[in-house]
């Protein structure tokens, strides 16, 4: 795989998007089809989380099949700290973000230390503990989860309305996608994609694997966590199954779909997939069977993603 | 006199059925160029492996510049002061020749911390300054901006050593840098060696038996994963067990 | 209690014997052709309807167990021969994409054929009843399933650990260029272990039939548990399948049944109950993480 360079039309291109997306909410109030800022809302959410998926996997070369644990984590922490009265998004967000990036810390320590085959498993097994946590957890809803009945307010302003939600995701992509740009031309990316590509070369050139790994499992996690948050207010519930290994899989045929490693290719994987669901679903209610088909095509017939179709990673 | 740079004691080493090191005993004094031959398969690279901290062993000691080493990790191990090459050729190919020294440089403590994330690696000039003395060390200076992926083979050889370098260590293992090289490309392998061994200390281990002549100020020879003999290139030349056990055929 | 242990300890013993059927064919998947198969519970899955749906058409719950197991086995060589020679070439994220669409594929397929209830699945009729077992009663048929279970283990250990099939299976894992190198047809090797494995799926697909439900989405939940078991057991090895099944199996078993009341002997009464099924649930997943802390590569690594 190659090293991420920015691209000029990339950067002409998301600011063409943000202006669009800007305007949206008012767009679909005028055309009186508000129902669809809830869906454009859940697009970015999940565009968001694959991002996070995408910095770990795509960047930091590691398969990670538990990814959804830190996005449910997330979705918790902010439920049980709104049902707790603590309702401040600047608060609930980042300790959100905390809680699912020290809680990424922990796995990474132990998976990180193997390699392969084992290590898809072992973040797949710990989702899954995760998982059957929450399930079991009667304190927290246990199987149906915890509803949030009031949504976050951020620095007083409430986001009850969908569109004020809207802004508030569109910002919270916008500022992470900035930064996961600036940061895989940093340091730090340039040394966590030279580890994806020869992490011995990189361990005798005096780097301490291990530690650099970790810190992008852990971010990604973190970003995770935000995601999970702002899902567990649209949709108004933290449920586990947001934390089932499925929903990993979800992301990852994302992230595949849309271009791993390409900075928009998690963003690209939410939106095809989302919308190719919201589409093919009214049309066959068995839709994943189309979508099944279609992944066997892309793993057979476009290895790289659909990203790739459109053009190198760095032109 | 004065302690050894490098000192090897009673290290084994046991493959499945193989015993790939026995009982070896070895030193690297300060300033030296020490070659170690050997037969295929003797174990060379498996040692390297070693010193390096790739593999670690069943028994015995390493000890490099007064403190052990034998259980640091790799990476530990370069911060101490060692670095090495690779049988096979090892960098970033879709890398330009530049950026894999500079993330050499990048790598090195003094260099600072790779935790940050924020300002793009291209604009931190003081690296790719320094980056760039390493490559025109090795003769590279005007390939700088091609894909290590596109130089020649003998180019990426030599790549490999500025990365080495760029680490600043005070010993060099370098296994088989003239591997697939042309005469050409390893006459100027040599010279270049000639002229880093003024500056560091180098552990080479090499087929090219001029190479060796030429450059080792001391030669070990390993045979079967034993350390048979070691001495100055004269001595070792006349020693009748290497002679049975190994150069029989090349002198 | 000591009844209830006798008898959780029977259940954890016959649970961990179908994990082993599930997870022996996995492992040799994982360790020889060094391919991630996330579609494995989908074939336990899948031939637990077979088997159901034999059964029902035959009359005969053994009939349908033959029938179902034969049909997996055969979907097995479809899949194998189609899409897994491809796979085994690719790197481990294309594996993952690939079979995890063909999870999708196979839980909605199933859902189209045989609507979204759980199918019935009866045990014959003569095994319906408990027996009697020193001094206790306990479901014949779970009997029988652990019998089933013993004599297939060890029909598996002798094939994998004495017969000449077995022996490159072995060397297989161990080293799979070497193997090549001694011109084993590793092709048909690698087709021959994917059926089995394939066949074994639907016999604990269709043994554990009567016991749980047979309806979609019960595949992903125990193809995480062989994960555990191998990654307890290492890659590749079957005595390290057997093992971390039968490890997993009555751990997992006991751990439910008995860390609640035992909880409840040493704790307040609430955070018992809390902390009980909780703690049972994860038991499993915090002696994985505890055995990988110690031993990185499982109890028997393959490789060395
Ligand atoms: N990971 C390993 N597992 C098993 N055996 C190994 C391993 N690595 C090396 N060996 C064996 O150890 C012995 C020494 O190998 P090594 O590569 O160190 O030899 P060498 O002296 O570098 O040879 P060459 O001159 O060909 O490079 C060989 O018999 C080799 O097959
Ligand atoms: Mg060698």
């Amino acid at each position: 795989m190659a090293f991420y360079r920015p691209a000029r039309w990339q950067q002409t291109a998301a600011l063409v998007v943000l202006a669009a997306l800007l305007a949206l909410p008012s767009l679909l109030d005028v055309l009186d089809q508000s129902y669809y800022i809830g869906f454009a809302t859940r697009v970015l959410i999940f565009a968001l989380a694959a991002s996070s998926l995408n910095l770990v996997l795509g960047f930091g070369g590691m398969v990670s099949l538990g990814h959804a644990a830190f996005f449910g984590v997330g979705a918790y922490v902010a439920a049980i700290c709104q049902q707790a009265g603590l309702g401040e998004g600047l608060l609930v967000l980042p300790l959100a973000m905390a809680v699912a990036g020290l809680f990424a810390l922990a796995v990474g320590a132990v998976s990180l230390r193997t390699r392969g085959v084992y290590f898809i498993m072992i973040t797949l097994a710990f989702a899954q503990m995760t998982y059957y946590l929450f399930v079991s957890a009667s304190l927290w809803g246990g199987e149906d989860g915890l509803p949030v009945y009031e949504r976050l307010r951020l620095g007083g302003i409430s986001l009850a309305g969908d569109a004020a939600l809207f802004f508030v995701v569109l910002g919270a992509l916008t500022v992470t996608m900035l930064l996961f740009s600036r940061l895989a031309q940093a340091r730090f990316g340039r040394t966590i994609q030279a580890i994806r590509e020869n992490e011995t070369r990189m361990e005798a050139l005096g780097y301490p694997v291990l530690r650099y790994r970790l810190a992008c499992f852990a971010i990604g996690g973190a970003v995770a966590g935000l995601a999970g948050a702002l899902l567990a207010n649209l949709s108004g519930l933290a449920s586990p199954n947001l934390l089932q290994w499925t929903q990993s899989g979800t992301l990852l045929v994302m992230v595949i779909i849309g271009g791993v490693g390409y900075l928009w290719g998690g963003v690209v994987g939410a939106v095809v997939l989302l919308l190719l669901e919201e589409i093919l679903l009214a049309w066959f209610a068995h839709w994943h069977i189309v979508l099944g088909l279609l992944l066997l095509a892309v793993v057979l017939f476009a290895p790289k993603g659909v990203a790739a179709l459109f053009g190198r990673r760095d032109d | 006199m004065t302690d050894p740079l490098l000192e090897v004691r009673g290290l084994s080493r046991r493959f499945a059925a193989v015993d790939a090191l026995k009982d070896v005993n070895f030193t690297v004094a300060a300033g030296e160029v020490h070659a170690l031959i050997g037969p295929n398969g003797a174990g060379k690279t498996t040692f390297i492996h070693h010193l390096s901290g790739a593999l670690f062993p069943d028994a015995g000691k390493i000890h490099f510049n007064g403190s052990e080493i034998t259980r640091l990790r790799m990476h530990q191990r370069v911060r101490a002061g060692m670095a090495r090459s690779w049988q096979i050729t090892n960098v970033f190919l879709g890398l330009s020749a530049l950026d894999n020294v500079a993330l050499a440089v990048q790598g090195r403590p003094d260099a600072g911390t790779s935790f940050r994330f924020w300002r793009p690696v291209d604009r931190e000039a003081r690296l790719f300054e320094e980056a760039r003395t390493f490559l025109e060390q090795v003769g590279l200076g005007e390939r700088s901006g091609r894909l290590a992926g596109e130089l020649s083979h003998g180019e990426q050889r030599a790549l490999e050593l500025a990365m080495a370098l760029a680490t600043r260590p005070q010993l060099l293992l370098l296994d088989e840098p003239m591997a697939g090289t042309g005469p050409e490309e390893s006459a100027r392998m040599v010279e270049l060696i000639e002229h880093l061994a003024r500056h560091v200390t180098i552990l080479l281990v090499e087929h090219d038996m001029d190479a060796v002549f030429r450059l080792a100020d001391r030669i070990s020879v390993l045979v079967n994963g034993q350390l048979i003999c070691t001495g100055t290139p004269d001595a070792v030349r006349n020693d009748a067990g290497v002679r049975r056990a190994y150069l029989g055929d090349h002198l | 209690m000591t009844q209830l242990f006798l008898e959780q300890a029977l259940n954890g013993l016959q649970f961990g014997l179908m994990l082993f059927l599930l997870a022996a064919g996995l492992t040799l998947v994982f360790g020889i052709m060094d391919c991630i198969n996330l579609a494995h519970g989908s074939l336990y899955m899948v031939g637990a309807y077979f088997v159901a749906a034999a059964a029902q058409a035959a009359d005969s719950f053994w009939l349908g167990l033959g029938a179902g197991v034969a049909g997996t086995a055969l979907l097995g060589l479809l899949l194998e021969l189609s899409l897994f020679r491809q796979l085994y070439r690719r790197d481990h994220l294309a594996q993952v994409l690939a079979t995890f669409a063909l999870i999708l594929i196979a839980n909605e397929s199933v859902r189209l054929i045989w609507g979204p209830a759980p199918l019935l699945l009866n045990p014959p009729e003569s095994l319906a009843g408990p027996v009697e077992i020193a001094g206790f009663f306990y479901p014949a048929y779970r009997l029988v399933i652990i019998a089933c279970g013993l004599v297939v283990a060890g029909l598996l250990y002798l094939l994998v650990a004495k017969s000449r099939i077995g022996m490159w299976v072995r060397a297989g894992a161990a080293n799979r260029e070497m193997t090549e190198a001694l011109g084993i047809n590793v092709r048909a090797l690698f087709t021959a272990v994917f059926v089995f494995g394939a066949g074994l799926c639907a016999l604990a697909g269709g043994l554990l039939g009567p016991l749980l439900a047979v309806q979609v989405g019960m595949g992903e939940s125990v193809l995480i548990l062989a994960f555990v078991v191998i990654i307890i057991g290492g890659i590749g090895s079957i005595r390290g399948a057997l093992v971390g099944a039968l490890i997993v199996g009555t751990v997992d078993t006991l751990g439910r049944a008995l860390l609640p009341t035992l909880l409840r002997a040493t704790l307040p009464a609430d955070a018992a109950a809390t902390l009980g099924p909780a703690l049972a649930s994860i038991l499993i997943y915090l002696l994985m993480a505890g055995i990988l802390f110690f031993k990185p590569q499982g109890l028997f690594p393959a490789r060395a």
